[in-house]
């Protein structure tokens, strides 16, 4: 009996699989109807990539109808070259190379022969396409750009690379993907779901009717629409004001963390982006490897902090009881802190205590206090970590976390930067080693938007969200954690007191008194920083970075904003303009000093920027 | 040697073959791009197992060429040798899709698991035809359970579950040599409870399971039988059943639930885990009769069953060859295996025969479940049909199973 068991178990299973493939193939017809008509074909439907809209409403980005002409190789049968390519507005040689790409890409999967075809071209087409046997039309959307600034925030969207296509699957062959900017950040919620249908095609390779009843098709998702923390207002301002010059603006709400805006400059209009005309545009963007369009200065830029670091020092210094708010310091012409060497300043008023000591932005009391600092721990190293502590929890020295795919995390020296930088312990060195830090001089560097964060959170006095784009998806606002949590500093509340009104004073009395807005009480701190390049390997000093950090109004601010502008010379002169106008842009809406609009406007720095590319000797703070 | 080939079993040999044979020209249909290309061609699928069927007549000739006593005296080495290799995976071996089950060699790779198989059948047969092992005892199935179950361990570790499964195949030697049948009825009752309660539900399972058992018991009257006994049989089956939807959600991985629910028809996710199975009914429903011709399946050129080369290459032939094709292939398997029994039962030595036992039971196993996989009669295992699917260890592994088999029976009458 035993042995019987294998008999059994053979002879049964092959009786059941018999019987299987005689009802599956000779008895079960449905599954002929498939074979006489060859195979299943898969049609996508490609949803619309979601809008995007400032933080009023207004529409920003929205998309327009394209058509790609694809073709599966395989089924490519004989046709007229000259016709087709003549069709399709390309040279018969170019339409060989696309099709020997695509069969190299794949024999049995579509690709793109020629990309992004208007509506009208595509109405011509369309009536003769059923002529060529493998060749067809798909729909997609492109951008449709209804404002002509913010291309380093929105992005733009290109094919996917053959390297995108290996690596994540859901990509194919003529896909778009957002590349940059909000686009790339948040291509997943914006792209939706692409629906698929399936078709029974006849030997014409003609679509005869949906499969097996559309049971597996899916239908297409349109993406989500995102709002973002932009104002498109102040945005296109911002662009505007910073016509022929290099630079950036950074502008937040200090009470979200929102980005009010974001600009970079030189910039280039979105639209240039879209559509056949990108690839020919995005090279020409691309080599422009003098001023750089590409570049996104406000996140990218890294340049040394300037003066606008003083207030950092000056609330590090309350914190830690090392200067008392009535203490003064006189002031003659500088600090000299060892033999023969000075820290220059330059003329005001003395002697200075903390408030007018930022009013007038005097390197004596800020170098004193900063050497005070580290020096109240034994060794410097200690001193030194103490400091860098503090000024990380301004979110300095890394990358801040916000929602874009760009950024630099600058620098924040600490004991051990400066350790090795010295060689210790062969060679010792001291606070005063390190005191150009204390004016915004030193190894400290920061990107602009890093700088606005800082201003943000004076503004706040001791905390920030993080700063982020993404204001609502869909009409929902974000409740990502990252963005939503209160990040508190080092430095107690009550410090912030006297640092904003010495930044108040500013205004008052001091760099910036020029720069007063009617109506608002607003808190600055300008900046002016040394800046080198190479030429034929020498290092030459350039103009001045102009530097200027602000927020308002004093009481309840609702924006805090940070402006570079590349050689732009001392703080008040581009900057501090730049970002009184702003200010008064968001606050009132419009602007009363059309005066002082209009020299912004007018003025440019292109004669600056062209001195040491020309070759010949120049004078620099001119 | 030569000796060796005239007492070979040729209808065996001339049955592999032609599986071989036939199967390269189903993987040729799957893989190939155009038919002007060379067909040895090492970056081609087609051509590489064309090397594999090369390597794998030298590996044939190796093996007939040792001597017959060589397999039962060195059995626990090579037990512990495809123990070591299975080992050594967790070290050296190379993480593909989730499993950590292959050694790799550039562009190829060795699957130790396809090997195990052998050891275990050797260890297994030399364990059972010592002396004083007697199955009807419950420390030799214990021992006899252990020598299965290390590798199975550590197959599962990999995770493999599809070869685990292939670990069942030892049940059939063990029941041949006498493990009581308890264990095959209630391994077989506890499968069919899990499939019943997966389509009908616990309520409808345990109602149906209430009256047969009181029927059996009804009509069993007579005998004066143990209400106790039946009271635990009841108890033991709804337990189980009642247990399912734990294994179901908690034991087995998501896409193995799903591979259950698909075969079930309770599944919606029919553009997941159902397309593939469709798309391979449609393979080899299209089929007819005698089959749309060699690279002519729409199905198959238009490359829409996945994994067609290796686990699904049944379907090609279902495709092209039609009706007559696949039954040509269930029958030569079945006689195979058929043949390969009548040549274990006239072993003279215990160990010729629960070997040859181990070979026709891992190629049963094999065959059923992957033709039953394709053709829609059981859940998705990844496991490759022998002699035909796509691979070298497999194929290699294959070899060496039936050849040393073989080997034995050409030496049956020297060996005791």
């Amino acid at each position: 009996m035993r042995k019987l068991l294998p008999i059994i178990l053979v002879s049964f299973t092959a009786f059941v699989f018999l019987l299987r493939l005689f009802y599956l193939q000779v008895l079960d017809e449905s599954f002929d109807e498939v074979s006489t008509n060859i195979s299943v074909r898969k049609v996508y439907d490609y949803p619309q990539r979601g809008y995007i809209y400032d933080r009023n409403g207004e529409l920003m980005v929205g998309n327009q109808p394209a058509y790609d002409v694809m073709a599966v190789p395989l089924e490519v049968k004989q046709f007229d070259t000259l016709e087709l390519s003549s069709l399709l507005k390309i040279t018969p040689e170019r339409l060989k190379i696309q099709l020997e790409k695509a069969w190299r890409y794949s024999p049995r999967l579509a690709s793109v022969i020629t990309p992004q075809l208007t509506k009208k071209e595509y109405a011509f087409l369309q009536e003769r396409m059923h002529k060529y046997q493998g060749f067809y039309i798909q729909k997609r959307s492109l951008r449709d750009y209804n404002v002509n600034h913010s291309a380093n925030v929105l992005g733009y969207i290109a094919e996917v690379g053959q390297s995108e296509i290996s690596k994540n699957s859901y990509y194919k062959s003529g896909d778009l993907k957002g590349k940059q900017g909000v686009e790339q950040q948040y291509e997943e919620i914006l792209r939706g779901e692409r629906g698929v249908k399936h078709f029974l095609r006849d030997i014409h390779n003609k679509n005869i009717k949906p499969f097996k009843e559309g049971k597996f098709d899916t239908l297409s998702q349109k993406g989500s629409d995102l709002s973002l923390t932009i104002d498109s207002k102040l945005q296109a301002y911002g662009e505007k004001l910073m016509q022929g010059k290099r630079g950036g603006i950074v502008a937040i709400e200090p009470e979200s963390g929102e980005i009010l805006s974001l600009v970079t400059a030189p910039s280039y209009d979105p639209d240039l982006l879209v559509g056949r005309k990108r690839s020919k545009n995005y090279t020409r963007l691309w080599y422009d490897s003098i001023s750089r369009p590409l570049y996104n200065r406000p996140l990218q830029a890294i340049y040394a902090p300037g003066s606008p670091f003083k207030v950092l020092t000056g609330l590090v210094a309350l914190q830690e009881n090392v200067v008392d708010l009535d203490e003064r310091f006189s002031c003659r012409g500088g600090y000299s802190y060892g033999r023969g060497v000075k820290m220059k300043c330059h003329h005001h008023p003395s002697p200075v205590q903390m408030v007018t000591g930022i009013a007038h932005s005097c390197n004596s009391y800020f170098a004193q206090v900063y050497r005070r600092t580290i020096e109240k721990y034994e060794t410097p190293q200690e001193g030194m970590d103490n400091w860098n502590q503090h000024m990380s929890s301004f979110g300095l020295g890394d990358y801040l976390g916000y929602d874009l795919p760009v950024g630099r995390a600058g620098l924040l020296p600490d004991a051990e930067y400066y350790n090795k930088a010295y060689r210790f312990p062969t060679y010792k060195w001291y606070a005063s080693a390190t005191l150009s830090n204390a004016i915004g001089q030193g190894e400290v560097i920061t990107t602009p938007i890093q700088l606005a964060n800082v201003t943000a959170t004076i503004a706040n006095k001791g905390w920030y969200y993080t700063p982020h784009i993404l204001k609502a998806i869909d009409g929902t606002s974000i409740k990502d954690e990252a963005y939503t949590t209160k990040k508190f500093t080092t430095i107690d509340e009550e410090h912030f007191e006297p640092i904003i009104e010495g930044m108040h004073d500013v205004f008052n009395y001091g760099t910036a008194k020029f720069l007063r807005v009617p109506g608002i009480e607003v808190c600055g701190k300008t900046g002016t920083a040394e800046n080198y390049t190479k030429i034929d390997g020498k290092r030459v000093q350039l103009t001045d970075h102009s530097i200027f950090v602000a927020f308002a109004p004093k009481d309840n601010p609702k924006i805090a904003i940070a402006v570079f502008v590349e050689n732009g010379y001392w703080g008040a002169r581009y900057a501090g303009r730049i970002s009184s106008l702003m200010i008064e842009k968001y606050l009132k809406g419009e602007i009363e000093r059309k005066d002082l609009e209009s020299w912004v406007m007018t003025n440019d720095l292109e004669d600056e920027y062209a001195k040491p590319l020309s070759g010949e000797p120049f004078k620099i703070n001119q | 040697m030569p000796k060796t080939i005239l007492q070979l079993d040729w209808l065996t040999v001339f049955i592999i073959i032609t599986l071989i044979g036939f199967g390269w020209g189903n993987i040729y249909s799957t893989t190939y791009i155009s038919p002007e290309e060379p067909i040895f061609d090492l970056t081609k699928i087609y051509g590489k197992q064309l090397l594999f069927i090369g390597l794998g007549f030298i590996i044939a000739i190796l093996v007939l060429a040792l001597e017959s006593k060589f397999f039962e005296r060195f059995s626990s080495l090579i037990y512990a040798a495809s123990i070591l290799s299975l080992l050594g995976l967790f070290v050296f071996g190379k993480t593909i899709a989730g499993q950590t089950a292959w050694y790799s060699f550039g562009s190829f790779g060795l699957q130790p698991a396809e090997f195990a198989k052998t050891a275990v059948a050797l260890a297994l047969a030399k364990y059972i035809s010592e002396m004083d092992n007697d199955l009807t005892k419950f420390s030799s199935q214990v021992k006899a359970f252990f020598i299965i179950g290390f590798p199975l361990l550590l197959i599962m570790l990999q995770p493999d579950a599809g070869s685990a499964f292939i670990y069942l195949a030892f049940a059939i030697p063990l029941y041949r040599e006498g493990l009581p049948h308890f264990y095959i009825t209630f391994g077989l009752l506890f499968g069919i409870i899990f499939v019943l309660t997966l389509k009908f539900g616990f309520l409808i399972f345990a109602i149906f399971a209430l009256l047969i058992i009181l029927l059996l018991y009804f009509f069993n009257r007579n005998k004066k039988p143990k209400l106790w006994l039946y009271s635990l049989a009841l108890v033991i089956s709804l337990g189980f059943s009642y247990s399912v939807n734990f294994i179901l959600n908690s034991v087995l991985l998501p896409h193995q639930k799903d591979r259950f629910e698909v075969l079930l028809g309770e599944t919606k996710d029919i553009k997941g885990s159902a397309f593939n199975l469709y798309q391979s009914e449609v393979a080899i429903g299209s089929g007819g009769w005698t089959g749309k011709g060699w690279l002519k399946g729409s199905q198959t050129q238009g490359r829409f069953v996945p994994e067609q080369h290796t686990d699904y290459i049944f379907s090609t032939v279902g495709e092209e060859w039609g009706f007559l094709g696949a039954s040509l292939v269930v029958i030569l398997f079945s006689l195979l295996i058929l043949r390969l029994f009548h040549l274990a039962e006239r072993q003279k030595s215990q160990f010729s025969r629960v070997y040859g036992y181990c070979v026709l039971s891992i190629l049963f196993i094999h065959f059923f479940v992957n033709i039953a996989m394709v053709i829609g009669l059981f859940p998705t295992v990844g496991i490759p049909l022998p002699f035909f699917s796509y691979g070298g260890s497999g194929l290699w592994g294959f070899l060496i199973l039936v050849l040393i088999f073989l080997k034995l029976d050409a030496k049956r009458n020297s060996l005791n």
